[in-house]
């Protein structure tokens, strides 16, 4: 039965699935980073970091499953990635080292709090335009010679990946804002709502932008989508998104708690199967295929069943601190 | 030139990076398991002070855990950026430990950490300190895995090698349990638990210093010396065999650290000298005769083989190995005589009374980290030219990427870690200047969750203020 199971097709499913909840999870908390500027200081702002303090930490290791999964799953594709994208996978790291300490500094240093509220936000701006910057620069292809990376040190910097990356910024940014509707009362979660409304179109708009764009991008792409039948099977996508965005500004007109942030998640999730319909097979885009970066089966094997034991424990004890940390939080209170 | 000078940049960028790092974790893997105690202790016995404590270090926990996880968070990066062909070769057998280690550890400190900080009135007090375990727990897996990491680097055993010259794995119990692991994972922790006693040890000599009435500071005191007077000696055991493993397996590592460069039988105990590469001698050596053999070989004529022994191009660079560890053993040693000190004075009926032994203690606080990193400094460079010891040199296992690129990024990580972890030390130390107080409010059962306050950390200073206790 194990020799039936196609090893690396399903750790590339498991590993997106990782990126997945990292883009979500750390996409809304980025996201109040982000929107954070627009708030007032002290108590507003007190609120917002709140929301976010006691899972922030949780999110984030999704990422270094992500980082770490896929240097022990796709060793080879890790070592392409990581040179290829070298300087915007720097720069993310530098912004989330500024975001994560400001979590406690800011509260230990009253006079300085303006500082640490401005590396909060710069670090989540910097970290989340550099993440849509690598996803730009991915889909676009990489140079790859001789098991290595062979292009040059600005490769990645284009218009398109310029435009993910500004695109990402607006996306995290309709996250955090749906997820203070949801987690906050007025006049916070009136502010969050107007925010919402704007990201929420851009967010479409630049869905749209970059869907066609990268359509365009390579025939590949283009037979992925408009040719016949396959147009057939993804047409789903396009469609529920159209719903979600639906959902999305029907949520806010009627002052829905949860309904903006599920349909911003529901945005997610559907750009990321998109993108999944677009690269498939390639994990390295247009060069290494899952198969060829794949570790051999006796790794995949042997960290499969780790993940098979310990994935459903962490969903469910990640789930159980959400649940103790759930419900409203009000405007100068916090968690305890 | 272009290259070596990227490799050079590169190794210093991970050496001052993982330096910083592993600061953290050497803090925090005893800390947590303190805090476990401390909370234990509390929920058995019902004794205020237990929970007092345990706040006071609590706050310093979350400040120091923060750092652990965002200088961590780039190491799990590292390997690709500037060490992509020891990614590629050696993922297969190291990505594996390394998953488990995101999966086991760090979910469990990141997922219950929260509630740990945040939660004692939202769970109540059992879960509550289920949580503290669990993140304690999680700091121990995480050490588990990183360190079998590391050994396997050091002592690879378990594997075979592909066309494409990538490590394969044969045997997972090999490969996980490779035959330096179990020393290594013993010193290390054993490390950190001291580490963690000095500075617990340091901050409550410093109030006791102040006010010998603290009773918060005394639990802190008496603790922090029993570990210290069980551990040191321990640690001294548990590096003794380390040492002798490290013989068996990595002799040209021993040779740097002992400074031998003849082979040769009844070698003698080095103290201290000045090793000199070029002409591959010892200057100034002050030294013990045949103790060096006896202590490598337990036989006072036993050969010992010194660096002459292999080619240049073998050998690691002698002078900060031998250096390093000299400065890890003259601690250690410092340590295990003040456990020792510490029981006399208590033997005494005098450990609270303010003296010599506290203010030893107060400047012995950072002393744990400085072992931590002269140790660690000891076995990364003294397995050099190799990163997988005897296979993969470090030089042959760097990315393609540019000299200025590395320089860079180089640059970028040296000035943002000495601002935001100088500043963070600099929290803690100011954290750790306020003394305990009693009477931080406990968990109150019984009563409806409530959402009031800030967080429990600016709370905690706000009760302190109240209490009139706080610095000035």
């Amino acid at each position: 039965m194990i020799d039936a199971l196609d090893l690396p097709l399903v750790w590339a499913l498991l590993l997106a699935l990782a990126v997945l909840a990292y883009v979500i999870l750390d996409g809304f908390d980025l996201g109040v980073g982000i929107v954070y500027p627009t708030l007032a200081p002290g108590r507003e702002r007190d609120t917002a970091m709140n929301t976010v303090a006691p899972v922030w930490d949780g999110n984030e290791t999704w990422l270094v499953l992500g980082g770490g999964g896929l240097f022990a799953v796709f060793p080879l594709a890790y070592a392409i990635i990581m040179p290829a994208l070298y300087m915007p996978i720097i720069l993310m790291l530098l912004g989330l080292i500024f975001r994560g300490v400001s979590f406690e500094f800011r509260w230990r240093d009253p006079r300085h709090q303006w500082f640490w509220d401005g590396a909060f936000a710069a670090g989540s701006f910097v970290a989340a335009f550099m993440q849509g910057i690598t996803l730009g620069a991915l889909v676009q292809g990489i140079e790859v010679a001789n098991r290595q990376y062979a292009g040059g040190w600005w490769d990645w910097l284009t218009p398109f990946s310029l435009t993910t990356g500004a695109a990402l910024i607006i996306g995290y940014g309709l996250l955090g804002a749906t997820w203070l509707v949801l987690k906050t009362e007025d006049p916070i979660k009136a502010h969050a709502e107007r925010l919402a409304r704007i990201a929420g179109m851009a967010t479409l708009a630049l869905i749209a932008v970059i869907s066609l764009w990268t359509v365009f991008l390579d025939p590949v792409f283009m037979a992925r989508w408009f040719a016949y039948p396959a147009i057939l099977y993804v047409l789903p996508v396009p469609l529920f998104t159209a719903l979600a965005a639906w959902s999305l500004f029907t949520g806010l007109a009627r002052r829905c708690d949860a309904q903006p942030f599920l349909s911003a998640l529901a945005l997610f999730v559907l750009s990321f199967i998109g993108l999944g319909i677009s690269l498939y097979p390639y994990i390295v885009p247009h060069s290494v295929t899952i198969w060829s970066a794949a570790a051999p089966d006796t790794s995949l094997l042997f960290m499969l069943v780790g993940a098979v034991i310990l994935l459903p424990l962490i969903l469910a004890y990640s789930a159980y601190s959400y649940w103790v940390f759930r419900g409203k939080i009000r405007e100068g209170e916090g968690y305890h | 030139m272009e290259t070596a000078l990227a490799i050079d940049f590169a190794r210093i960028q991970f050496a001052f990076t993982v330096a910083f790092h592993i600061i953290f974790p050497a803090f925090t893997i005893g800390l947590a398991s303190y805090l476990a105690v401390l909370e234990g202790l509390w929920l058995w016995t019902g004794r205020q002070v237990y929970i007092d404590v345990y706040r006071y270090w609590l706050k310093i926990f979350a400040v120091s855990f923060a750092m652990g996880v965002v200088s961590g968070i780039v190491m799990s990066y590292q390997f690709g950026t500037n060490w992509s062909v020891f990614a590629d070769k050696v993922g297969p057998v190291l990505g594996a430990p390394m998953a488990y280690e995101v999966l086991s550890a760090f979910f469990l400190e990141a997922g219950f950490l929260g509630i740990m900080l945040f939660g004692m009135k939202r769970v109540g007090r059992t879960l509550h300190f289920a949580a503290t375990l669990m993140v304690a727990l999680g700091t121990f897996f995480s050490a588990f895995w990183i360190l079998s990491v590391n050994s396997w680097m050091q002592t690879p055993a378990g594997y075979s090698i592909n066309d494409a010259g990538q490590f394969i794995p044969v045997d997972w119990w090999q490969v996980i349990f490779n035959p330096s692991f179990p020393y290594r994972l013993a010193h290390m922790l054993l490390a950190a638990y001291l580490t963690t006693a000095f500075v617990v040890g340091g901050v409550a000599a410093f109030h006791l210093l102040r006010d010998r009435t603290n009773e918060a500071a005394r639990l802190m005191f008496s603790m922090a010396m029993w570990m210290a007077a069980l551990v040191a000696p321990l640690q001294i055991g548990a590096g003794d065999l380390h040492g002798l493993n490290t013989l068996e397996h990595q002799p040209t590592k021993v040779a740097a650290m002992e400074g031998h460069y003849e082979s040769r039988r009844g070698a003698p105990l080095i103290l201290f000298g000045v090793p000199d590469d070029e002409a591959e001698v010892l200057r100034y050596a002050l030294e013990i005769p045949y103790l060096g053999s006896f202590i490598l070989t337990h036989d006072w004529l036993g050969e010992v083989r010194g660096l002459k022994a292999w080619p240049r191009d073998e050998r690691p660079p002698v002078a900060i190995v031998f250096y390093a560890f000299r400065v890890m053993v003259g601690i250690g040693l410092i340590m295990a005589a003040i456990g020792a000190w510490s029981l006399w004075s208590r033997y005494r009926g005098r450990l609270f009374e303010p003296g010599a032994l506290h203010r030893s203690m107060v400047w012995m606080t950072p002393a744990g980290f400085v072992a931590v990193l002269a140790g660690w400094i000891t076995t990364e460079v003294g397995r050099q030219p190799y990163t997988i010891y005897g296979l993969l040199r470090t030089a042959d296992a760097a990315s393609p990427v540019a000299a200025p690129a590395v320089a860079a990024s180089l640059t970028a990580f040296v000035i943002v870690y000495c601002l935001l972890f100088g500043i963070g030390t600099y929290y803690l130390v100011v954290l750790m200047r306020q003394p305990p107080h009693p009477g931080e409010p406990g968990p109150e059962e019984g009563k409806p969750i409530r959402t009031a306050g800030i967080t429990p950390i600016a709370a905690a200073d706000r009760q302190a203020e109240r209490n009139g206790s706080a610095t000035p």
